[in-house]
């Protein structure tokens, strides 16, 4: 299949991992952003064919597992009114907020759909015009266009009974936080190829110069994050720190204009909290004046609910690198997808997630 | 005036034109029986059937017996490759078939929402008769009842089946020897995505189709070939994955996959990377897999050709290793384990 079996081949990933045995020197760490890159490395155990002394360290990349907890309960307090349907990408339905999650809130009556697409919540707005429909709006830039386009079209189309929970994070910001970290461990980064297919990779130019740390835009099979290690490990190597763009078939240095332009028309930069994490200045993205009856925290008067955090759970620490998922004292134990504590153990770009499915423990 | 007409004292409402089920048709009266005489005898009509019995007076010949019990809930009622109807007879058939056993009688209860046209449940039962045929199997005693509006989701149906055992081997988990090769029948993923894609709506540019099928005759062909099977399962609810970590556990064996000699067909594989799904966590209905000696494999694989099996393959080793683990060699030469998923698997999100 294209694009993909040329990518999986056994010979180019081991010849790969055989050039970059020649290339390396010293040990390096290398951060991946993007949870997907996360579950491809531990799925094909492309950490096991790395020379002895390059490490990956997992970062922040999987927005499920970002989104605060009190935006999950917000979520729960929202989809538990009778009036309203309330419209989620699946993952999102297994995330434990304070009191449960959506799925159990389907089972106790609630009115909670997965969809694919947040225009198919839209057509769910047309289709049922006496109820409220609400879109969880859960990603990073990925995802931002597609939501953009579907407030912009439920105002054109003048749709009242429809909002969205914003929830949409940037990246950029995440990274300039763990780079400007004097606990930072790693030299080097793999950015997200299909964040980077929206936004280009122009932003990240500055970063690697004021930090020193070389970034090479990765995409997600074998071969790429391969390819991605031997650039950015090269670069360490010969003292470089630029962005360079491994994932050439999908993202160009501008990205995709029109999308952003689309994304700058309904959203706006505002300060995000990552659970986690905490609060990083202009993480996330709101949506405009123009736009405002379309967000559901306001149209619910949700606003103002604030939670606190468990302190069993150490997925901040994972989701910077601070720790592996198996370090965790309750992976595996107290926190596993029947039962997780936090969000990284149930998101399909979730690190514990990703540990737990394909390697539960050592071959 | 034609007073024979007009004297008719007759109800003018006649009780076999309703052309929806009605609560009354769960009544065990007139109403009901209208609907077993138009809608089930005649479908599965056979001497036992016929005698409508509260139950069915049996008398297999002598030999172990297999019985074995399923439900049926799948929405949409009809699929592409299939309907509920089929499902209910192959995938008991089939479980059936997975003991080494003989299918030979089906119960069959139906539990029907209020306002299911009667043309639907005449096609299901249509259905159920074609397949119970090819399958050699009798649907021999039945029950159905109604629920209201709103609380059933159109049609449930629940089969029950007794198959009886013609040869001496143990065909169980426990049965697994280290050494022993897995012959998996066929391609794997396509009910599943199927059943996805009828019902969010979602279309992919060639027509996948579920794989519904008996595999009665495939695995009796290899049982009579005097193939010394240990194991069979067929790959239903959590896939060709589920399966073999269940047997792996209960047999206190490990398994080994080869990720590269498991047949998955191009369009699958495609919907599955687009989805962000895992072909081996799909369910499957027509699909499964045999645990056997090594010298056995080739003539399973001819067996199973034979037979319609035409993707079938070995795609694994059992090995004394660790109880319960399943490991595959990915495409790209490295190892995983193969673990049982918490729950269904949800699309990708980015």
């Amino acid at each position: 299949m294209r694009y993909i079996d040329e990518y999986r081949d056994a010979h180019l990933v081991r010849g790969i991992a055989g050039r970059l045995a020649a290339l390396v020197t010293r040990p390096w760490t290398l951060m991946e952003v993007c949870g997907g890159q996360t579950h491809a490395i531990v799925k094909f155990g492309l950490d096991e064919l790395l020379p002895g002394g390059i490490r990956f360290i997992h970062g922040p990349g999987c927005p499920v597992c970002v989104t605060p907890l009190e935006l999950i309960d917000k979520a729960n307090l929202i989809a538990a009114r009778p009036e309203v349907i309330f419209c989620s990408f699946g993952d999102m339905l297994r995330v434990p907020g304070t009191a449960g999650d959506l799925l159990t809130l389907k089972a106790q009556g609630g009115d909670v759909r997965m969809v694919y697409s947040p225009l198919d919540a839209l057509k769910i707005a047309h289709d049922n015009p006496k109820r409220e429909v609400v879109f969880f709006a859960v990603g990073f830039e990925t995802t931002a266009p597609a939501n953009a386009m579907t407030v912009y079209q439920a105002h054109r189309q003048g749709v009242r009974n429809f909002s969205l929970l914003v929830a949409q994070v940037l990246v950029p910001p995440a990274l300039a936080m763990l780079l400007a970290s004097p606990e930072r461990r790693f030299q080097g980064l793999l950015a997200a190829g299909h964040v980077c297919t929206v936004m280009g990779y122009r932003e990240y130019e500055p970063l690697a110069e004021r930090y020193g740390v070389p970034m090479v835009v990765t995409g997600f099979e074998p071969a790429d994050i391969m390819q991605g290690v031997y650039l950015a490990v090269k670069q360490l190597e010969e003292g470089r720190a630029e962005v360079e763009n491994q994932y050439k078939r999908s993202v160009h240095r501008d990205g995709n204009l029109t999308a952003q332009r689309l994304m700058q028309d309904v959203f706006t930069v505002t300060t995000r909290q990552w659970r986690g994490i905490g609060k990083i200045p202009d993480s996330g993205l709101k949506l405009r004046e123009p736009y405002l009856a379309y967000d559901a925290e306001l149209r619910f008067g949700v606003s103002e609910h604030r939670v606190a955090e468990s302190t069993d759970c150490r997925s901040g620490l994972v989701m910077q690198g601070a720790i592996q998922p198996a370090e965790c004292p309750a992976f595996g134990r107290l926190c596993t997808p029947d039962q997780p504590l936090g969000a990284p153990m149930v998101s399909s770009e979730g690190a514990c997630a990703a540990y737990y499915r394909y390697r539960p423990k050592k071959l | 005036m034609d007073t024979k007409q007009d004297s008719n004292p007759a109800c003018p409402v006649p009780l076999s034109a309703y052309e929806q089920i009605l609560m009354a048709h769960g009544g065990g009266g007139t109403l009901m029986h209208r609907l077993l005489e138009q809608v089930f005898y005649p479908a599965f009509g056979n001497p036992i059937l016929d005698q409508q019995g509260d139950g069915a007076i049996l008398a297999p010949a002598g030999g172990r017996l297999a019985f074995t019990t399923d439900s049926y809930v799948v929405h949409p009622l009809f699929f592409p490759g299939g309907d509920i109807g089929t499902l209910a007879v192959n995938g008991t058939v089939n479980d059936l078939a997975m003991c080494g056993a003989r299918p030979l009688y089906l119960s069959a209860g139906f539990i029907i929402e209020e306002g299911l046209p009667v043309a639907t449940l005449k096609r299901v039962a249509a259905s159920m008769a074609q397949c119970a045929a090819a399958a050699r199997v009798h649907i021999v005693t039945g029950d159905t009842k109604v629920v209201e509006k709103g609380k059933g989701d159109g049609l449930f149906i629940n089969t029950s089946g007794i198959g009886i055992i013609e040869h001496e081997l143990v065909i169980q988990p426990r049965s697994l020897r280290a050494g022993d090769v897995i012959v998996l029948s066929g391609d794997i993923g396509r009910h599943g995505l199927t059943i996805m894609a009828q019902r969010e709506g979602l279309t992919f540019e060639s027509a996948i189709e579920s794989d519904c099928a008996p595999l009665v005759d495939p695995v009796l062909a290899m049982i009579k070939a005097g193939i010394d099977i240990h194991c069979l399962r067929d790959l239903t609810r959590g896939g060709l994955a589920s399966g073999m970590v269940e047997i792996a556990t209960t047999a206190g064996r490990q398994i080994n996959l080869e990720e590269r000699a498991i047949p998955v067909r191009e369009d699958v594989r495609g919907a599955c990377e687009i989805m962000g799904f895992d072909p081996l966590y799909i369910a499957n209905e027509g699909c499964f897999a045999a645990f056997l000696p090594e010298r056995d494999a080739a003539l399973a694989l001819e067996i199973l050709k034979a037979h319609n099996c035409n993707e079938a393959a070995c795609i694994g080793t059992v090995t004394a290793g660790d109880a319960g683990l399943v490991t595959m060699t990915t495409s790209i030469g490295s190892r995983r384990i193969v673990a049982m998923l918490s729950g269904e698997q949800l699309p990708r999100i980015c």
